[in-house]
């Protein structure tokens, strides 16, 4: 079936072409002169200027782990968030508490932590799905390396990274 | 010793190297750099401006940024250094030979334009020559490489020549997008061909002859040719001709885009942005000699502009520089700097037209260039022809 496409009636200026031109030319030299005399402020020189003082507070950067007000590790090697990273980025190898401790027979710990941050793709599932809300995103973004072994973060770094966060697991504190 | 030819051919080839080598191509290098920043000032953002004197590399404290300025060394240096291989599915010959194909024809129309009045070098030769006890004074030098009396037809004949470097290299690269880019420039091209040579028909009806310094002359001593006036005054002749040489301007510059690839004529180039096109198969040093033809044949075109509607090196109040000494020199290198000026401002509207307008479709391009730009030219032509035979 033959179907016609109605194409508008152009007038005679819109079919010469030439004052569409112009008036293209003149939109154009319009934006140079403003980015030239400077009335134009869309850019940040970035490593001079940068955004960090406005990054929202939900800002996914990069996952870090957390100890809690008493100085003890949260994490107890569930291996959730291992599973559900969709590029597999976080290894975990748990391993039994220390008989001395008063939680050896209801916790583990885990004896490396490893996050490959060059899989890592920042979605902040494992911040979701861990139950003892011992892994964080922060607002770093920029993390850079010279070589594959400098960009996977061990434990040590994460809980460098991660810093200190207290009452917030509420199964162990009551809401208050 | 037949000196006065040794002296001749030595002058000529350092014309040559002075021009071609020392001037076009750094000119080359910053039409790039130009394109980048001014491109960039268009869309509200600024281009490179942090690629200065790397000082640190050298063991200092910081580096300075000129505005990005030595951004073009950077780039000739990455192009330099890169791994240049043949893929062993191409046809090796043309494939070597295209790029070389698409750079000398660009190159060798400079050596008919004249880009300065006379350059006498005297001031400093004599005195030389006097110490070292030779005559070493040339007189005035004519600052064009080759002052050939068929001029303007040299320019469109080794121009049509760069159609084979972009077909070679579609045809070579045996691979379909590269082939589709290169038919698709090589028809682009000639198709706009035929407007190029008609549309400046009406300025040699005018002038008598093809002869570039001629054209020059004549427009010194009746006013540039995109003006309807000049030293004479308004003549009646001179303002009806206003008419065809306006329209042999308009078409001879949109020509001039689809010859040199240029938005909004650019389906060649484009298919690089989305598919391919006839470089796709070229790594860097080949790369570097397609880029290089193509800003090359953009300097070439803009400044047969110059020359054949503004006068080329003329400005209206100021000598040239055949008069000898110090100032002579010195009005010598003022005319000479005020062509490479006209060909920048020529050449920043290239780019500014590209940032403005969209491309046109296949088949709109070869419509424009068949049907309405060729009998366009043709019918500028009677026009001038009756107002030259029948006004006064």
């Amino acid at each position: 079936m033959a179907y016609t496409v109605s194409r508008p009636k152009m007038t005679l200026a819109e079919k010469m072409y030439l004052p569409a031109i112009v008036a293209g030319l003149i939109i154009t030299a319009r934006h140079f002169k403003n980015m030239l005399l400077g009335r134009t402020k869309v850019l940040m020189q970035y490593p001079e200027e940068k955004w960090d003082a406005n990054l929202p507070e939900y800002y996914r950067g990069a996952p870090t782990l957390v100890k809690d007000e008493h100085d003890r590790e949260r994490c107890v090697a569930c291996q959730l968030c291992e599973f559900i990273c969709p590029p597999r980025a976080i290894t975990i190898i748990p391993a039994e508490l220390p008989k001395e401790s008063k939680f050896a027979k209801v916790e583990k710990f885990p004896e490396e932590f490893k996050i490959d941050m060059i899989r890592c793709i920042y979605c902040g599932l494992c911040e979701e799905v861990c139950p003892e809300q011992a892994i964080y995103l922060r607002k770093d973004y920029t993390i850079t390396g010279l070589s594959r072994a400098e960009m996977v973060h061990d434990k040590k770094k994460l809980y460098e990274l991660g810093g200190t966060m207290d009452g917030l697991v509420h199964k162990w504190n009551p809401l208050k | 010793m037949d000196w006065t030819l040794i002296s001749i051919i030595l002058v000529s080839a350092i014309k040559t190297l002075a021009i071609i080598f020392g001037v076009v191509l750094p000119m080359v290098s910053y039409t790039v750099y130009a394109e980048r920043k001014v491109s960039a000032l268009i869309q509200d953002r600024i281009g490179p401006n942090r690629v200065g004197i790397p000082l640190t590399l050298f063991g200092g404290k910081k580096d300075f940024s000129f505005f990005g300025l030595v951004q073009p060394v950077a780039d000739a240096v990455k192009l330099l250094i890169k791994e240049d291989f043949t893929p062993n599915h191409v046809n090796k010959f043309y494939y070597w030979l295209a790029p070389v194909l698409g750079v000398a024809p660009a190159l060798i129309t400079l050596a008919v334009i004249p880009f300065g009045s006379v350059l006498n070098l005297d001031p400093i030769l004599v005195p030389l020559g006097n110490f070292l006890g030779f005559d070493l004074g040339l007189g005035n030098i004519p600052m064009v490489i080759a002052n050939v009396d068929i001029g303007i037809l040299f320019i469109f004949a080794i121009s049509s020549v760069g159609v084979y470097g972009i077909v070679l290299a579609g045809w070579s690269s045996n691979s379909k997008y590269p082939f589709l880019g290169g038919i698709r420039a090589s028809s682009q091209m000639i198709s706009y061909e035929l407007s190029l040579g008609l549309s400046v028909i009406p300025i040699f009806l005018l002038i008598g002859d093809l002869n570039l310094t001629t054209i020059v002359e004549y427009q010194i001593k009746h006013g540039w040719l995109i003006l309807p006036f000049g030293p004479d005054g308004f003549t009646l002749q001179r303002f009806l001709l206003w008419i065809p040489m306006i329209i042999s301007f308009l078409v001879f510059t949109v020509a001039m885009f689809a010859e040199t690839n240029r938005l909004p004529f650019d389906l060649p180039e484009a298919e690089q942005e989305l598919i391919g096109g006839y470089h796709t198969e070229y790594s860097s040093m080949k790369f570097a000699l397609f880029f290089l033809g193509e800003y090359a044949a953009m300097i070439a075109g803009s400044s047969a502009i110059v020359v054949l509607f503004f006068g080329a090196w003329h400005l209206p109040f100021i000598p040239d520089g055949s008069g000898g000494g110090w100032l002579g020199l010195f009005w010598g290198m003022v005319n000479i700097a005020a062509f490479f000026g006209k060909v920048a401002v020529i050449l920043i509207f290239f780019i500014w037209v590209r940032w403005t307008l969209p491309r046109f479709r296949y088949d709109q391009l070869m419509k424009l260039g068949w049907y309405f730009f060729f009998e366009l030219a043709l019918i500028n032509i009677f026009i001038a022809a009756i107002i030259l035979a029948f006004v006064p």
